[in-house]
């Protein structure tokens, strides 16, 4: 259990981390997603190649939608990206950063997802089932055009009862699986070598510009944590300070009406200096509509 | 047991969070629910249709109301809509958010049913098995059957023990051709919705950012605002019990004084504390009539100031008005300059 809550708690420790976390979340849900469905091929010569094909790219780009939504610093990002300049610059190079960063994390449950369809092989085997050459096969190598179609579009279904004993059926899909198989290592391999040498390859380009778009990303992502706390902090003690004075204003009508009851103490002076004189509606509104339209300048001297 | 018990301090750590939590909770129980739940298609020519379509849209509209009965900011919101405008104005952009919001985590339960059923296909394949298209899969002029007696024998396509129209088009042919058509309305649905919470995401920051910022605001600030008058009138209502408790004691004791000329025991200093809490009730015949005074006759809701009360003493006196000090409706005056 504290290994549970210690893993918890270094995931919650910075952005970085929280991002890196819902990374590998998702790449586990793409695969549990996988191993979860259940794959039926349609064994009809045109749905084969649509069916195969859309299980192979369409949930990959779910995956990848979901990765963006459910990431934190796209949208810190994008509010970067469309705000008025103000009296604080833009710097393409931090946006830059910060897409890429957000890109790459999100590209990984894709990359699973199709990397697990390829290396179990069915997807393939449903979408290019008839697009092998018969000749190669024995069990359909004399056999009509039309007829060809149909009996290798049969060929990803076992059950079926033409299909069931069929040595041919088998040497297809052997031949589908070995291609499926090699292709799916092909693109590990050289997804792993890319990533590599991406790694190594940094500190020669550019390094300094890297460190700066770094900690700026960094900055603008906790100064807009710590502005959402500060709203939350102010909203609290704004509602407090409303509630007393309605209170007080009861007490005074009270007053006149009747004995006058014992006066409560003054109120605390800390809470005041909080508030920063910010007390009505208009001037909560108008801070945060400065706040959007005005970022103050990075110069806190 | 632990472990849910760290996973619940951990989404709880702020509101944001929690309501994140809710929605995933009902998403893997959507999920549960179906997986749990036994499908079992009629089979029978207009019965499928109802069926198949009953069992993909009603338990998500259900799980759609669900979501915003366990949700919080309902009666919130349906506060905010309603009060009386009194001093402070109401602004439409701050419940069209809180509406708004709310509507976004209630989707998420229903849009995993309806996936999770598409994915699956036994729905798909129960509704729509009398539609299927026999001269493509099958050998439909074998038989010479009218349309009634083909939708009779295709309505069995589900329930394969029962099913008598191999000939006419192979059972598993028909099943796969169903769920095929099924898992690709699935996919698309799964795509599409990603789609749409994508954009509604990211398009609010290209153009309404500063109105957002403020809608947010001012519905946090009405949540928390509720709260924090709660939690005054609970403090308020516990003082208020003390003192007229306080004050009941005091009367009776001074009643009892004066009917039955006891005076008050000296105790020795040591126990002169104790002896003050006990207010002068010190046996079991005065306890039993200041417990019966309490049920049968309580004092009103008024707190006399103490100068009043040394005074007159309690029987007898008659009390003023009473006017409670609990606070009444947000339509009665508000500090003007708040």
């Amino acid at each position: 259990m504290d290994r549970f809550r210690m893993i918890l708690q270094y995931f919650q420790s910075n952005s970085e981390s929280v991002m890196n976390g819902i990374c590998g979340l998702l790449a586990l849900a793409s695969v549990k997603m996988y191993t979860c469905f259940d794959f039926s091929c349609p064994c009809l010569p045109w749905y084969n190649m649509a069916y195969g094909l859309g299980i192979m790219f369409i949930p990959p780009i779910a995956l990848f939608l979901c990765s963006l939504i459910l990431n934190r610093q796209s949208l810190v990002m994008l509010e970067e990206w469309r705000r008025p300049l103000g009296h604080r610059k833009k710097d393409l190079a931090v946006i830059r950063y910060m897409c890429s960063s957000i890109i790459q994390r999100a590209m990984v449950a894709p990359v699973v997802w199709i990397v697990v369809t390829l290396l179990d092989g069915k997807c393939l085997i449903c979408a290019f089932s008839c697009s092998v050459d018969p000749e190669k096969f024995v069990g359909f190598a004399n056999v009509s055009p039309v007829q060809v179609q149909q009996l290798l579009a049969k060929v990803p279904c076992k059950d079926d009862e033409f299909m069931r004993n069929n040595t041919s059926r088998k040497a297809v899909s052997r031949y589908l699986r070995c291609w499926s198989q090699a292709l799916g290592w092909s693109i590990l391999l050289i997804l792993i070598v890319v990533a590599f040498l991406a790694r190594w390859l940094r500190p020669c380009f550019n390094q300094a510009t890297l460190l700066q778009a770094r900690h700026w990303s960094n900055y603008i992502d906790i100064e807009q944590k710590i502005f959402e706390e500060t709203c939350c902090e102010h909203s609290r003690l704004f509602a407090h300070k409303c509630i007393l004075h309605f209170f007080e204003s009861m007490r005074q009508e009270i007053k006149q009406h009747s004995f006058s009851l014992p006066g409560h103490g003054e109120e605390a002076e800390g809470e005041e200096d909080l508030l920063q004189g910010i007390t009505d509606q208009e001037q909560v509104n108008k801070l945060l509509k400065i706040w959007y339209y005005e970022k103050p300048p990075l110069d806190v001297s | 047991m632990d472990k849910f018990r760290i996973l619940f301090q951990f989404l709880q750590s702020n509101q944001e969070s929690f309501m994140n939590g809710i929605c995933g909770i009902m998403a893997l129980a959507s999920a549960q629910m179906y997986s749990a739940f036994d499908f079992n298609c009629p089979c029978l020519p207009g019965y499928n249709l109802v069926y198949g379509l009953g069992i993909l849209l009603v338990p998500p509209f259900i799980l759609f109301l669900l979501g915003f009965v366990m949700n919080n900011n309902v009666s919130v919101l349906a506060e905010e809509w309603r009060r009386p405008q009194g001093q402070r104005g109401k602004d439409p952009s701050v419940l069209r958010y809180m509406f708004c919001s709310m509507t976004q985590r209630a989707m998420i339960a229903p849009a995993v049913w309806v996936s999770v059923t598409l994915l699956d296909g036994k729905c798909i394949t129960c509704a729509f098995c009398t539609s299927v298209p026999v001269e493509t899969l099958g050998n439909a002029s074998r038989r010479g059957l009218s349309q009634g007696e083909m939708k009779q024998v295709l309505a069995r396509i589900p329930c394969k023990e029962i099913y008598e129209g191999q000939e006419l088009v192979a059972n598993e042919v028909a099943v796969r051709y169903l769920r095929c058509i099924s898992q690709a309305l699935g996919w698309c649905f799964v795509l599409l919705m990603t789609t749409l919470a994508f954009l509604v995401r990211s398009l609010r920051p290209c153009f309404t950012q500063a109105a957002f910022l403020k809608s947010r605001y001012w519905s946090h600030y009405i949540d928390i605002e509720r709260k924090l008058f709660d939690e005054t009138c609970a403090e308020h209502a516990k003082s208020f019990a003390k003192v007229c408790i306080q004050q009941f004691f005091e009367g009776m004791s001074t009643d009892l004084a004066a009917g039955h000329c006891h005076p008050p025991r000296k105790a020795p200093a040591d126990v002169a504390e104790a002896a003050e809490k006990l207010l002068g009730v010190t046996d079991q015949g005065t306890m039993n009539t200041v417990l019966k005074s309490w049920h049968r006759c309580k004092p009103p809701l008024h707190l006399h100031p103490p100068a009043l009360l040394s005074s007159n003493g309690w029987a007898g006196q008659k009390q003023p008005p009473v006017q409670p000090p609990v606070p009444q409706s947000k339509v009665t005056a508000y500090y003007s300059h708040v």
